[in-house]
């Protein structure tokens, strides 16, 4: 017999009670209206990868603004265009935005060029978040690679506020080399909030490359892919929620190391990225199978996407 | 003269206005129709309809019945579509065309936000400018099955989109029931035809030169009393209505049991039980390298489509810079920009775009949105310059499943 991909697909992708419940996936009003921010600061994290500190121009804008860790802004710069990006600042100071972005296209090479002070727009935030609310008392383990750690640094800031709340809370971070590991200056606070913090880099083994060890100096933690490290946690049972980002293959790959180590389908979120132009269903260019990444996501359930995740370029 | 100019006194003989009410059917003869239009027009509306151009049937804007296509048919196939004159054929005896309702809502080009930047800070500005009231006449059973789906799209989730919302409150809509169907007409499969069921202010059935007209809504019924002014419309009784129900419900039938005839045009139909689970289930089915081996991505056939949504958004700058407006126009799924993220496009074949498109239209639509995305029009079939029909290619991955292990 053929396996069924589930019917009714919008409920499979949001299981009952995975997400936390009274979050909008987009602002009330006009999708498509933008509110002017103008840039406080830019810190270059990594060569390429830039986060910028956003401040909303309109007090009442930035009074009323809140979101939850894993959604994202629509950054638009008139005349270049508009892209997807997470937001990657606290939760708590939800005025006070920062995103980390890598300069890689029309818009973010443009905004790598911008300067202290001058001003966007900005539209958000859009998306399904997290789902770290309703997962406290279990084991946490967060697995990014590379820049996908930018939409998951909001969710540590909330859990190294609230470790109590959870049994642990595990970071692990995968990079190509040691100096594209994000965010290295925050790991010791993380680590002093009782987060267990966890990097490795894998040289060149996402090109084809074997993992060299040798061929990465001035290195002396752990070399390897991030499921390497992930195989070594713990706290990996049937007690974890693990929240993913990073390439589709990889995410792929860490999600076969979690189940085999009893972790439910349903318990593993994975945020994806594809292209988007409207980030509320309607543009389409988001698709991924039944669902559209921008409002059915980006965080979604594996069980609710595995058979699509498995098909090539779809 | 306008005729809401005249009063709107009820005659002794035929309908007045007070008897002009939702659900009434009143006989329409084609210079009454005229009325309507002028009514529409006397109203602020930019009326559009039917008219031969160009070799095929497209939407223009109308003021004269007179430029309705009047003894024109269109003969469709895959690939293929032409006009031809018949001395018997009536005003709406031609089916669809490539344009269809979504050409007017969600126009291929249109400005979505204006932004200005003064003394380097970025505002958007609030006012679009502002649009006529549209009137559509001519819409077929197919297309407001379209509309459906498309109000389900821009405006039945959490977000809706306001530039199709303005456009559609303010929609006055006169149907006409088919008397004929092309061959590539398959709306007796999907459900959307060929009968006007509903959602329509005016519906037109056609008898020879004269037409019964359904009242659909008050507004309907409001034009239509502006139309009958001075000189009262006759009312349909029960039996014609009868006639004209069963005129569209015979048409059905005659769908239903077409068969194919050596050297004409295959009639096509559609089994849609199973559609989703069907085409989900064999995403890496031979059948989409095949169907890639004739697609040209050449993008008609989402062009063609009344519920097809993908767009993109470009930004149109001034010389300063300093004034920019955002314009968003028709994507379409069989393009590499569609899906490309960092460079490159995640469905790189054509392969994997017509099955973006297919499953979409047929399978995850109905995930997303709880329809199908087909209405039956047939136009990707007539539009597509190799006549690919997507009721063969639907037909091909039924009849020969996959190996077992192939699913995902």
């Amino acid at each position: 017999m053929m396996r069924a991909v589930p019917r009714e697909g919008a409920e499979q992708t949001l299981p009952g009670g995975a997400f936390p419940s009274g979050v909008a996936t987009a602002p009330a009003g006009d999708p498509w209206r933008a509110h002017a921010v103008r840039i406080e600061g830019i810190v270059e994290e990594v060569p390429g990868v830039r986060s910028y500190d956003l401040r909303f121009l309109d007090d009442a804008v930035a009074r009323d603004y809140r979101f939850v860790p894993g959604q994202f802004n629509m950054l638009h710069l008139p005349g270049i265009g508009e892209a997807a990006i997470s937001i990657s600042s606290d939760p708590a100071e939800p005025a006070q935005l920062a995103h980390t972005v890598r300069a890689v296209g029309n818009v973010t090479d443009a905004l790598a060029r911008m300067r202290v002070g001058e001003t966007l727009m900005l539209r958000g935030p859009f998306g399904r978040p997290w789902p770290i609310a309703e997962r406290t008392g279990r084991d946490l383990v967060l697995v990014a690679g590379g820049l996908g750690l930018a939409s998951q640094r909001a969710a540590i800031r909330q859990l190294a506020r609230h470790r109590e709340r959870y049994s642990s809370v595990t970071v692990l971070h995968g990079a190509k080399e040691p100096a594209s590991l994000l965010y290295t200056s925050e790991y010791e606070a993380w680590k002093a909030s009782g987060l267990v913090v966890r990097g490795s880099v894998d040289g060149l083994a996402d090109q084809g490359g074997t993992v060299d060890a040798d061929a990465i100096p001035a290195w002396s933690g752990r070399v390897g892919l991030v499921t390497d490290l992930l195989s070594e946690v713990t706290t990996l049972s049937e007690r974890t929620t693990l929240l993913c980002c990073g390439p589709d293959p990889m995410m792929t790959a860490v999600a076969d190391v979690a189940m085999r180590r009893g972790v439910a389908a349903d318990e593993i979120f994975l945020s994806l990225e594809r292209n988007m132009a409207c980030a509320v269903r309607h543009c389409g260019l988001c698709q991924f199978g039944p669902v559209f990444v921008c409002q059915d996501g980006p965080v979604f359930s594996y069980a609710a996407i595995a058979p699509f995740l498995r098909v090539p370029h779809l | 003269m306008h005729p809401e100019n005249h009063p709107t006194r009820p005659e002794p003989r035929g309908v007045g206005s007070e008897e002009l009410s939702v659900g009434a059917s009143v006989w329409l003869p084609l210079d009454r129709l005229q009325g309507v239009i002028d009514a529409l027009r006397a109203d602020g509306m930019r009326v559009v309809g039917p008219q031969v151009a160009e070799g095929a049937v497209v939407y223009r804007d109308l003021e004269r019945t007179s430029d309705l296509p009047l003894g024109w048919i269109d003969e469709q196939d895959g690939g293929r579509y032409r006009l031809t004159q018949q001395a018997e054929a009536g005003v709406f005896d031609h089916v669809v065309g490539p344009h269809s309702l979504k050409n007017f809502l969600f126009p291929s080009r249109d400005t979505i936000g204006r932004f200005l930047r003064e003394d380097g800070t970025w505002k958007q500005l609030e006012d679009l400018p502002p649009e006529p009231p549209l009137a559509v006449l001519g819409v077929r059973a197919c297309d407001l099955a379209g509309l459906a789906i498309q109000d389900r799209v821009f405006l039945g989730g959490e977000a809706v989109d306001p530039h199709y919302r303005r456009r559609r409150e303010s929609l006055f809509l006169v149907a006409v029931n088919c008397r004929r169907a092309a061959a590539t007409c398959f709306c007796h499969s999907t459900g959307c035809g060929p009968a006007v069921t509903g959602g329509f202010d005016l519906a037109l059935t056609e008898f020879s030169g004269r037409f019964l007209c359904d009242i659909g809504s008050l507004r309907g019924a409001e034009m239509l009393a502006k139309a009958a002014a001075g000189s009262p419309l006759d009312r349909c009784t029960a039996d014609e209505v009868q006639r004209a129900r069963q005129q569209s419900a015979a048409l059905e039938q005659a769908m239903h049991a077409r068969r194919e005839v050596p050297g004409e045009p295959r009639p096509r139909s559609m089994e849609m039980e199973g559609l989703r689970d069907l085409l989900f289930n064999n995403l890496e089915h031979a059948r989409w390298d095949d169907v890639a081996s004739r697609c040209l991505s050449c993008t008609n056939c989402t062009l063609v489509c009344p519920t097809c949504f993908c767009a993109s958004v470009t930004e149109v700058a001034d010389l300063s810079g300093d004034h920019v407006e955002r314009e968003r126009h028709w994507a379409s799924c069989f393009t590499l920009d569609h899906a490309r993220m960092h460079g490159e496009s995640v469905r790189s074949s054509t392969a994997s775009r017509y099955r973006q498109w297919l499953t979409h239209k047929l399978a995850g639509w109905i995930d997303q949105f709880g329809t199908s995305g087909c209405t039956g029009c047939g136009r990707c079939i007539t539009w597509c310059p190799v006549g690919i029909d997507l009721t063969e290619e639907v037909a091909a991955i039924r009849d020969a499943p996959p190996p077992q292990e192939a699913t995902p």
